[in-house]
């Protein structure tokens, strides 16, 4: 399956919100437990996603979103607990951490572009080093791929001479040059002025409607209301609650839940009377 | 008449007139500034360098420092002993350099190295690194250049060119692992972190990644340390090698004159003040460059 293809299959897969609860689990966390120095971040964390799913982490800064997506590429070493991918775990001592890291894309808050790459090359780096695709593919499949989201006029450039929005593009694009089969968002919109922000989630949203796998950590409450299966409230390193963005966002049961949410609606990011 | 004609046209540009003259304004003044600065620099430094070249001159002994350390016809006839000498240099310089910058590299690397395991690489290295940045060059000159060849080992080099290379590298690897080390660091963490997400491993994520932003900073100091390698190599001459100081040693006691190291002393100042000007070049692109991505 060549890169740009790679999600067409899916594209008429099921509708969000309509998953079979029998879908095969691409992600189990078990325990998860991160403490920086004396500073628990995570406290347990237990999370399954299935294929084709879309989950969004919400919660306040510093409740360990960010940490908790860096912990499941391993790109954070862990505490405790157990990470399995395809029902393989990967936290055991005997895996080979760089190809399970083929599997699972991840973007930044922060872009973190290679800005002495063209936009090009920044993709079909990894497929040309890490998969060992010939040059001439992989620079073929990056610029499909590049062309599918738009930015095929940005293939030559380098990184500084695009906006916020489009290098966060790149950035997405770069990550599934890989063909992953779970791919992790870490806040991606943070960064973007606002008037960015909306063809960042585009993307996001084709991906989902695409069938990608994926978990997002997210300030962007509407955007997880409508493109979630499923959103988890983070608070203090817990999953304190999880469920269909409908019911956590209109009838949350945890009273820490509501209070956030309630700053989330009065700081003007969630429509006035959406918890009921 | 002059002043008629100019009276004549100034009525005659009513529209035109405030529109050029505001230009003339601005513009006569500025231009009289920039000209008037770069002419007060030129006279200071005419001043003190003619000054300087005045109590010089008229020193006690001057006549006699002249004939012995100015002396034209010493000077035109050692001076193609001088230059021809000069090439051993600038093969000293040149294979130093490209060993300096894959042996500093290499050194660099290891001691980057993270976790326990690579301990011991890391104690070696820094080891080294220490070392060689304590010692002053001419006693590794002399270490290695006399203590080797004399241990008579069958099958190691007598050449004291092999030795001036040896001594040459190891101490200037030593300063430019530095310098490499310092460009490594200055790559944020978080260039690693993306490589590392996509698969690559920690070896190419440091080739592809982390080393291509490091070295292209680290540029300007790399010269500059260049810049310094190039002027020791007359060090090598106390080993024996008969490059451009020796040659004018050469020179100066056939004639009792001391105008052979001033043709030495020229050459070097011809052949670096370049490459100080590069460096400066690049560190200013490199500055302006910045700028330009921080808009």
């Amino acid at each position: 399956m060549s890169g740009p293809d790679a999600f067409r299959p899916a594209l008429d897969g099921p509708a969000p919100g309509g998953l079979a609860s029998d879908a095969a689990v691409v992600l189990r966390l078990e325990g998860i437990r991160k403490a920086f120095g004396k500073l628990e971040v995570l406290r347990g964390i237990d999370l399954v996603v299935r294929r084709h799913e879309v989950v969004c982490l919400i919660g306040a800064s510093g409740s360990g979103k960010s940490t908790l997506l860096r912990c499941v590429n391993l790109i954070e070493p862990i505490d405790a607990g157990r990470v399995f991918i395809d029902d393989v775990e990967i936290t055991a001592p005997n895996v080979n951490v760089d190809r399970v890291r083929r599997r699972i894309g991840i973007v930044y808050q922060a872009f973190n572009l290679f800005p002495h790459m063209s936009v090009l090359d920044n993709v079909a780096l990894a497929p040309r080093k890490v998969l060992k695709v010939p040059r001439a593919k992989a620079e073929a499949d990056a610029l499909a791929l590049l062309t599918r989201f738009g930015l095929e006029e940005k293939a030559a450039e380098y990184p500084d001479r695009l906006s916020g929005g489009q290098q966060q593009r790149v950035a997405i694009v770069r990550a599934l040059a890989m063909e992953p089969d779970l791919l992790l968002l870490d806040e991606v919109t943070s960064a973007l002025d606002p008037e960015l922000v909306a063809e960042v989630l585009g993307v996001i949203r084709e991906l989902a409607r695409g069938g990608m796998t994926m978990v997002i950590a997210t300030h962007e409450m509407g955007f997880a209301r409508d493109s979630a299966n499923r959103v988890c409230f983070l608070d203090e390193g817990r999953i304190l609650e999880e469920g269909p963005p409908d019911r956590i966002f209109r009838h949350p049961t945890e009273e820490r839940t509501r209070r956030f949410l309630q700053r989330v609606i009065e700081a003007g990011r969630l429509e006035v009377g959406a918890i009921e | 008449m002059a002043g008629t004609a100019g009276s004549a046209n100034d009525p005659g540009t009513p529209a035109g007139g405030p529109g050029r003259s505001s230009p003339r304004v601005v513009g006569p003044p500025r231009l009289g500034a920039a000209a008037r600065s770069t002419l007060a620099a030129a006279v200071s430094t005419a001043v003190v360098l003619g000054l300087l070249v005045l109590v010089v001159v008229n020193a006690p002994n001057w006549p006699a420092v002249q004939e012995s350390f100015f002396n034209g016809e010493v000077f035109w006839s050692s001076l193609p002993a001088i230059l021809n000498a000069f090439r051993v240099n600038i093969a000293l310089f040149m294979i130093s350099e490209v060993l300096i910058l894959g042996f500093g590299l290499v050194v660099a690397v290891l001691r980057s190295l993270p976790g326990p395991v690579f301990t011991p690489v890391r104690v070696l290295t820094t080891v080294y690194v220490d070392i060689f940045r304590a010692l002053p060059g001419v006693l590794v000159i002399y270490i290695l250049g006399f203590g080797i060849p004399g241990l008579q080992i069958p099958g190691v080099p007598s050449s004291p060119f092999f030795y001036a290379v040896l001594a040459l590298t190891l101490i200037y690897s030593a300063y430019v692992s530095e310098v490499y080390r310092a460009g490594i660091d200055s790559v944020h963490p978080s260039q690693d972190a993306a490589a590392r997400s996509l698969g690559l491993s920690r070896f190419q994520a440091l080739r592809f990644v982390v080393l291509p932003q490091a070295v292209r900073r680290v540029v300007p100091p790399l010269l500059n340390d260049f810049i310094g390698l190039q002027k020791d190599t007359v060090l090598v001459s106390y080993i024996g090698v008969v490059e451009i100081f020796r040659a004018s040693q050469i020179k100066q006691a056939a004639t009792f004159n001391f105008t052979p190291y001033i043709a030495t002393a020229l050459v070097f100042i011809v052949v670096t003040i370049p490459l100080a000007r590069f460096t400066d070049w690049l560190v200013a692109r490199d500055r302006k460059r910045q700028l330009a991505g921080a808009r």
